[in-house]
């Protein structure tokens, strides 16, 4: 799509990745500027930051949607060994235990051979509930905080303690194994991000729940990771600017949401207007919305850069953390070293 | 006195080749030479010498990758040279023999891994050895081995040697066809000779075939020097652009493409990654160039 661009044949509309990859098209003058657009009042600055110039003067891409994260679980299973769903930390491990004791069931599917899954469907999963969601994210961005103080080193402790609920061999698990095993009523508890909706309902033939991040003490305030994932921009090029602003703004409309979210259950609307879904997975889990504080996930704004890449450390982390190959110290020295290489923090 | 007369014939029989190899070799090889001289500054190519090199091998954050991507690359070649390139000549060696039946099935068969897509080579072995479907377990648990079995390719210290198997035995077909094609061409009486003064079976091997397959054993190593140092298709199969687990299956190959095209929130650095290239044309360069010079010239032919 870059060369596309740059070529000067790409379409009139383009999708928008989140963060830096469509800042950079901006900054190279490939999007347009999309603030005179009046229909972007329907959104919220969190679901804009994805799209937004650092300093937030400009917006360039219409938020489409965003994914949540959190663990999605088979009723059935859970019923039959009487278990209920867990809220706290402490809950989460027995009913883990509870599982594993019983042996019909792998207690959770995921693998760490993809890397990725156990960044972000583990640690940034649960650990807004550590760094207090937008606060802790904002206070790293600042340089108030840093990886190696306690809220940021403690997910990788209890990332630590998943190994031994993972199943034989999860080192080589890859990700389709663990949608696989997960589907085929195999495991019970599998860490999710909200995405995988659409594809469960039409693979699982049991009922499945979700559960929001466990939270350390009963009454904790919980934070989700509600993340920005997909937007649409308009090509700064265009022959036809008027007819893309057109389209722009029904995409920011209240129709398109409620079209766009119950046709792919799982990505989210982020217009401000409430949206009435009918899957009811999806509802369960953007019901968390109005319970928890949202956040993004951690690594994604600014911090991923330069290099070494945080984002892609924090795979690395993170697998070390739940393989038990280094202690949660030790990874957020690492961490911390890496991005102060290369990032001053703006005070 | 007479003018040279231009031989034209030269020239248009040469053209095709020499213009054909030079857009799609020449040019490339020297802009990515080119490419790494520069950086990118806010949207501008600035020219800054030999800058990149500097951070590839002497900035902690590169050099680390580096040196890990080098070192992986020597253990995967090490790993090729003594285990394909000795079973290679083996079974040229079975296969040559004249009183083996279906000498020919066995030869296609060994062959057609070869042939066969990294891709299609890099999942199917994924399938075999995965824990939860894979066959590796099961047929382990047959044999009343399956406490030998590991989730192999997850393992920092195991996924790379299992990776270099698997190339081994996409590959052993090479050194077995190039090997078996120097053992027909050695003649009959020779060996009839050595059988007359008393030297048969494995010691004819030993001493009459072996020294005279030498020139074609030592095109095979460099070959598949030049092989594994450019390698990149099985690792980015199996493992994809991160070669986990943490890099430890992580070759030069995998560490250009990262670099130089980007990966998930890491943003493509051309400049940098033509630098790691033209490193690994460099070490290629210099270990054919040990080869040529040292090996080749000092080896000991036979007029047959």
């Amino acid at each position: 799509m870059n060369s596309k661009l740059d070529a000067g044949s790409a379409g009139d509309l383009i999708t928008c990745r989140p963060f830096d990859a469509s800042l950079a098209l901006f900054d190279a003058g490939h999007l347009a500027d999309l603030d005179d657009l009046d229909a972007m009042s329907n959104f919220s600055d969190v679901a804009k930051s994805a799209w937004q110039s650092d300093d937030g003067s400009a917006t360039f891409c219409v938020p489409m949607a965003s994914v949540i994260h959190g663990f999605i679980y088979n009723k059935d299973a859970f019923n039959e060994l009487g278990l209920s769903v867990p809220t706290t930390e402490a809950e989460f491990f027995a009913a883990l235990d509870a599982i594993k004791a019983d042996g019909s069931y792998i207690p959770m599917a995921m693998g760490t051979n993809d890397q990725w899954e156990a960044a972000t469907m583990g640690y940034n999963n649960i650990g807004p509930n550590y760094w207090k969601g937008e606060e802790g994210r904002q206070a790293l961005i600042k340089g108030e905080q840093k990886l190696t103080d306690p809220q940021w080193t403690a997910p990788y402790a209890t990332l630590a303690r998943w190994g031994e609920y993972l199943g034989d061999g999860f080192e080589a698990q890859t990700y389709p194994d663990s949608q696989n095993i997960f589907t085929l009523g195999r495991a019970a508890i599998y860490p999710a991000g909200s995405w995988e909706i659409s594809g469960f309902n039409a693979l699982a033939d049991f009922e499945m729940g979700a559960f929001k991040p466990p939270v350390q003490n009963a009454g904790d305030t919980c934070y989700i990771s509600d993340h920005t994932d997909i937007g649409i921009g308009m090509n700064a090029k265009t022959e036809n600017p008027e007819a893309a602003k057109t389209f722009l703004a029904w995409v920011a409309s209240p129709e398109f949401a409620e079209i766009f979210g119950n046709a792919l259950p799982g990505f989210f609307p982020l217009s401000s207007t409430p949206v009435e879904l009918t899957d009811p997975l999806a509802k369960e889990i953007v019901g968390w919305r109005s319970e928890c504080e949202s956040t993004i996930r951690s690594t994604y704004q600014i911090l991923s850069r330069g290099t070494p890449n945080l984002e892609n450390e924090t795979w690395g982390a993170s697998v070390a953390a739940i393989k038990g190959t280094a202690t949660p110290k030790d990874l957020g020295k690492d961490l911390q070293a890496g991005l102060a290489s290369w990032y001053a923090p703006k005070q | 006195m007479n003018k040279p007369r231009i031989r034209w014939h030269i020239l248009v029989f040469l053209a095709p080749a020499v213009l054909i190899y030079t857009a799609v070799m020449i040019i490339p090889l020297f802009n990515t030479l080119r490419l790494a001289l520069f950086t990118r500054i806010d949207q501008e190519r600035v020219y800054v010498g030999l800058e990149n090199f500097r951070t590839l091998f002497f900035d902690p954050i590169w050099s680390e990758q580096f040196w890990n991507a080098l070192g992986n690359n020597f253990w995967f070649f090490l790993i090729h040279m003594i285990v394909q390139n000795p079973i290679g000549v083996a079974l040229a060696a079975l296969i040559s023999h004249p009183r083996l039946r279906f000498s020919a099935l066995y030869r296609s068969a060994i062959f057609i891994p070869t042939i066969l897509s990294f891709v299609i080579v890099g999942f199917a072995w994924k399938l075999i050895l995965s824990p939860i479907w894979g066959i590796a377990p099961g047929m382990l648990d047959w044999v009343g081995l399956k406490s030998l079995y590991a989730p192999w390719l997850g393992k920092e210290s195991y996924a790379l040697t299992t990776l270099a198997l698997v190339s081994v035995w996409q590959f052993v077909g090479i050194p077995m066809m190039l090997i078996y094609a120097a053992l027909l061409t050695i003649p009959e009486e020779i060996l009839e000779a050595g059988e007359v003064d008393g030297i048969t079976g494995l010691s004819a091997f030993w001493k009459i075939k072996l020294p005279l397959i030498l020139p074609s054993i030592g095109i095979i190593s460099i070959l598949t020097f030049v092989g594994n140092f450019n390698a990149f298709d099985l690792i980015y199969a199996a493992q994809g652009a991160l070669a986990g687990p943490d890099f430890s299956t992580d070759i030069l190959g995998t560490f250009m493409y990262r670099t130089f095209f980007g990966f998930q929130l890491q943003l493509g650095d051309p400049h940098m990654g033509s630098a790691i290239a033209s490193a690994m044309f460099a070490i290629v360069l210099l270990g054919v160039c040990i080869y040529l010079f040292a090996i080749q010239t000092r080896m000991r032919r036979y007029q047959l």
